[in-house]
């Protein structure tokens, strides 16, 4: 009746999971015992959880994020508390069936719902903005996108209380990941989530590509879109290519792990090193769908608070498209140890390093973008600088380990996890911040807290050098990745400084979220009436903040880069009269998402843990709910000309006052 | 007083210098990767140097350069040039995509080369010929097989000083990478395949190895101890070995190769010949555990 499921799966002697599993379900029925107390659930349900409103969407991604991001950080504190302790004989407090599951649970975390969900969140956001559009070219699809991701961070909390997650790191290697290593439901748990949210990731993808390609306000030529938006294509077209390629490699290992096939086993014929050329195959581009989202921040923000045009546009969107080109022909940097001989090692070393010519230049461009500026130091461009400082650090030492003999020595060690911190953490998270802090005015039409925000860049910035700078060092003393303990003593105090620095860090979430209460709480001081609160350049700053559900009254007519800031100079001369608004439709909320991730909960959750009938339940029941849907009528609502006229008016009055 | 504070830059700086310098030379004294004790991985450490002072040669200036235009052009800086409109120089667009390239080329010249001179299963230039070593990943231990000595260690690699050893890899379980920093490259280890390579230590000592690829909840023990001695001490050692009863033959194998962590170095006296071939053509089974690895090794002949 239950497959595997009996009560031994709730870790009732592990006291860790335990109280975290109690406190976050007091947490949660705490919360919904609140909203139900308030009556907040039919605001909730109409606006929210049902709105197919990308603006509503990219939020709700980004809230994700931010959720996810504590989640992935508790880990990591785990992580370096042991291993500052752990040193020597000590054998630390997290044992290794738990240990694993953690550095597992962070990887997983941090690049599929931090990382991922926080820079669709901003591309959701800010693209039909940029674009000078109403919505994205499937608001109905975008809503599943974003339910399919919750559904699969659902299931990742969900291992914490029922089960175990996975324990073989965040790419799940084969022969471990296999039955024969893994007969847990952990690996189970860790696949059929990503399966999920990959499904939302790809849907969104081919929403946000058909966006960007197909919609576009008129005059607003390939020449002309904003440079978030160049960035945002790439990511996106790398989407759309890179996440089949893990769709089939999971659907693969599942094969092989329910059903007995042998793809990547070590017996029958199965071969584990395709599934590390497949899973790489993915992962290499992942890499760069998270940081062309977070380059493109960079370059608005530059831009904007320099008060210049981005210097190099044409350079800036070779550059980007050259990346996205490349990334698919550098996986094999990731196991040059494998023995794949000298010729293969050498051209995929290469092929890496050309990948930060257009890299380089970007950063070149940036540079020259704020000579000849007039700089205003804001948030967003305290992260941009210091994204720029940092992530040439951790370019170099990439470019370091693109060399094969050099790798040979730095593989899998702790200077590869400061590397790849270095880029994350230095290039999308910094960018998600400078994104979050840029675009935040815009959504809900008061500005952040400024000192705090700085407060927050600046534990971010410390925290990581303290807390990375270390790890390069362990690495070139001989430490390797994902080791519970040492027997080195003399590893110890870096390790403690490294634990330091993931404090500093803590320091910094935490101002993050005071930022956001005092924000709040002080929001009519913070107040943006104007719809521009940096002097922007783009179409996002041309409309109420935040903005209508239509977007656009009229839909922008585009004669040049930067459109919103060669209006502004023209405004003076070229006032055209009172425009002619006309009735717009507006797509209706819809609850397909919310179902079909409810029935795709049930259907992971009952494949994790065999329950074969209940399985079917979720699958038919998220079938029936698409086929319904596809039946319905009336998707759209009309929203009368006099409501668009008032709003338009009302904010072109209060605009001009100010 | 004059003279104080100009050389107070001076000897901030020298102090940053040294500062690093300690730095340096605290992690190459740790037995890491900046502390090789053979040519392997000498050529490794002098490729990462060189690779790091070549960018660095851009990346530093890039940080200054990053910092004082923002500096410089801050807002209230009434000295400063505005060109609010400038966003366009061919010249300048030449330059920014030279540099890197002409890095990059430079590296690639690098990683051509290195990639051809270090691969793994290269064997070295030595005045002696190269002895052979054959390496089995375990859950969670090493298995040294000395097939010309038909003796075998776990956990424990004894060898000769320069004497260049020609290593065959596999894995009876997952995968692992055998590793020791100190004599450079790494390798992966993986079941029903066999990788190569090359290394020589230089020096006498202690060094130690570790698996470098996550393989399960021994990993953090999967340690294993190299002793480069000197050819006296080697063939003592070896003689002493043989010593022994601790034979590997077939039951003993499949009792090792069941999942143990943080094991003792095992010395065993004799080897059944043949035992490493089993091993990869068994895809990770004891050999003679069952009859699917007979049935290979008879397909084999």
């Amino acid at each position: 009746m239950f497959g595997k499921l009996t009560w031994a799966a709730i870790p009732f002697n592990e006291p860790i999971p335990l109280i975290t599993v109690g406190v976050l379900i007091v947490g949660i029925v705490g919360m919904l015992t609140l909203i139900t107390v308030k009556g907040w659930w039919p605001y909730l349900w109409r606006e929210w959880i049902t709105s197919t409103d990308h603006k509503r969407i990219g939020v709700m991604y980004v809230i994700l994020a931010l959720v996810m991001l504590l989640r992935g950080f508790a880990d990591a504190l785990m992580m370096r508390s042991q291993l500052a302790l752990a040193a020597g004989h000590a054998a630390g407090y997290l044992p290794p069936d738990h240990y694993n599951q953690i550095f597992s649970a962070h990887g997983t975390i941090m690049i599929f719902f931090v990382g991922m969900a926080f820079v669709i969140g901003l591309m959701n956001f800010a693209l039909p903005l940029q674009l000078g559009v109403r919505d994205v070219a499937f608001p109905v699809l975008n809503s599943v996108s974003f339910w399919l991701t919750a559904a699969g961070v659902l299931l990742v909390n969900v291992s914490l209380a029922v089960g175990e997650f996975s324990r073989t790191g965040w790419l799940a290697y084969p022969p471990l990941s296999e039955l024969a290593y893994s007969p847990g439901v952990g690996v189970d748990y860790y696949l059929w989530s990503l399966q999920i949210s990959g499904l939302g990731t790809l849907l969104s993808g081919i929403n946000l590509t058909t966006t960007i390609l197909k919609l576009r306000a008129p005059g607003m030529g390939y020449g002309r879109m904003p440079v978030f938006c160049w960035t945002a294509l790439a990511s996106n077209l790398l989407i759309v290519a890179a996440f089949p390629i893990l769709t089939a490699t999971f659907a693969m290992l599942l094969l092989d792990r329910y059903v007995g096939f042998h793809f990547f086993t070590n017996d029958g014929g199965g071969n584990p090193m395709m599934y590390i050329n497949l899973i790489w195959g993915w992962g290499h581009p992942e890499v760069y769908i998270l940081i062309l989202p977070a380059f493109g921040v960079f370059s608005e923000v530059i831009a904007t608070f320099s008060g210049k045009p981005l210097f190099g546009y044409r350079s800036m969107v070779m550059a980007t498209m050259a990346i996205c080109v490349l990334s698919f022909m550098v996986w094999l940097h990731h196991f040059f140890t494998m023995g794949a001989g000298a010729n293969v090692n050498a051209f995929f070393g290469i092929a890496t390093m050309i990948i930060a010519v257009p890299t380089g230049v970007k950063i070149f461009n940036w540079l020259f973008t704020m000579y000849g500026g007039s700089i205003r130091f804001t948030t967003p461009i305290y992260w941009a600088i210091g994204f720029m400082v940092t992530f040439v650090i951790g370019g170099m030492t990439g470019v370091l380990m693109a060399i094969p003999p050099a790798d040979f020595v730095l593989h899998n060690s702790l200077f590869l996890i400061a590397h790849f911190h270095n880029v994350i953490i230095g290039g999308v998270l910094f960018g998600a911040m400078a994104g979050y802090t840029y675009w935040f005015p815009k959504a809900f039409g008061f500005k952040l807290h400024e000192g705090l925000g700085k407060a927050v860049f600046w534990c971010w910035f410390i925290g990581f050098y303290l807390a990375f700078m270390p790890l390069y060092g362990l690495g070139l003393m001989g430490a390797t990745r994902r080791m519970q303990h040492y027997s080195d003593a003399g590893w110890q105090p870096l390790m403690i400084v490294a634990l330091g620095g993931a404090l500093v860090i803590l320091l910094g979430i935490g101002l993050t979220a005071l930022q956001l209460l005092v924000s709040i709480r002080s929001r009519q001081r913070r107040v943006d009436l104007t719809g521009d609160p940096w002097n922007g350049r783009t179409l996002e700053w041309s409309i109420s903040s935040p903005p209508p559900v239509w977007n656009f009254g009229l839909l922008p007519q585009v004669a040049g880069p930067d459109a919103f800031w060669s209006r502004k100079r023209e405004a003076a001369s070229a006032d055209s009269g009172a425009p002619l608004y006309e009735a717009l439709e507006v797509p209706k909320g819809t609850p397909l998402g919310f179902v079909v991730a409810f029935f795709a909960v049930i259907f992971g959750f009952s494949m994790i843990w065999h329950i074969w009938w209940l399985a079917l339940v979720g699958l038919i029941g998220g079938v029936i709910a698409c086929i319904r849907h596809a039946w319905r009528t009336d998707l759209e609502e009309e929203v009368p000309v006099a409501t668009i006229q008032a709003h338009e008016e009302s904010q072109r009055m209060r605009a001009a006052r100010l | 007083m004059r003279e104080v504070q100009m050389r107070n830059p001076v000897t901030r700086w020298g102090a940053r210098v040294a500062g690093f310098t300690v730095c340096l030379s605290l992690v190459g004294c740790l037995g890491g990767v900046l502390d090789p004790k053979g040519p392997v991985g000498d050529n490794e450490k002098l490729i990462l140097i060189d690779a790091t002072a070549i960018m660095l040669a851009v990346v530093i200036p890039v940080i200054l350069c990053t910092l004082a235009f923002a500096w410089w052009f801050r807002a209230k800086n009434p000295h400063a040039e505005r060109r609010p409109d400038w966003e366009y120089s061919g010249r300048i667009e030449f330059i920014t995509w030279s540099i890197p390239a002409l890095i990059v080329l430079f590296l690639s010249g690098i990683a051509w080369i290195g990639s051809h001179e270090l691969d793994p299963p290269k064997p070295l230039r030595a005045s002696s010929a190269a002895m052979e070593i054959q390496v089995v990943s375990l859950d969670w231990k090493w298995l040294f097989i000395y097939p010309q000595e038909h003796v075998a260690t776990v956990n424990r690699l004894v060898i000769p000083v320069d004497v260049p050893v020609h290593f065959s890899l596999t894995s009876a379980s997952v995968m692992n990478s055998f590793f020791v920093p100190q004599l450079g490259s790494q390798i992966y280890t993986m079941a029903g395949m066999t990788t190569q390579l090359n290394l020589l230590a230089s020096q006498t000592g202690n060094y130690s190895g570790i698996s470098a690829q996550f393989s399960g909840d021994g990993f953090s023990d999967m340690r294993f101890e190299v002793r480069a001695v000197s050819h006296a001490e080697y063939a003592s050692w070896l003689a002493s070995l043989r010593e022994g009863h601790d034979v590997l033959d077939e039951s003993r194998y499949a009792l090792l190769a069941k999942p143990s962590a943080h094991d003792e170095p095992i010395a065993f006296s004799e080897v059944s010949p043949g035992l490493f071939n089993a091993i990869v053509h068994g895809r990770g089974e004891a050999p003679g555990a069952s009859s699917k690895t007979a049935t290979l090794l008879n397909q084999d002949r």
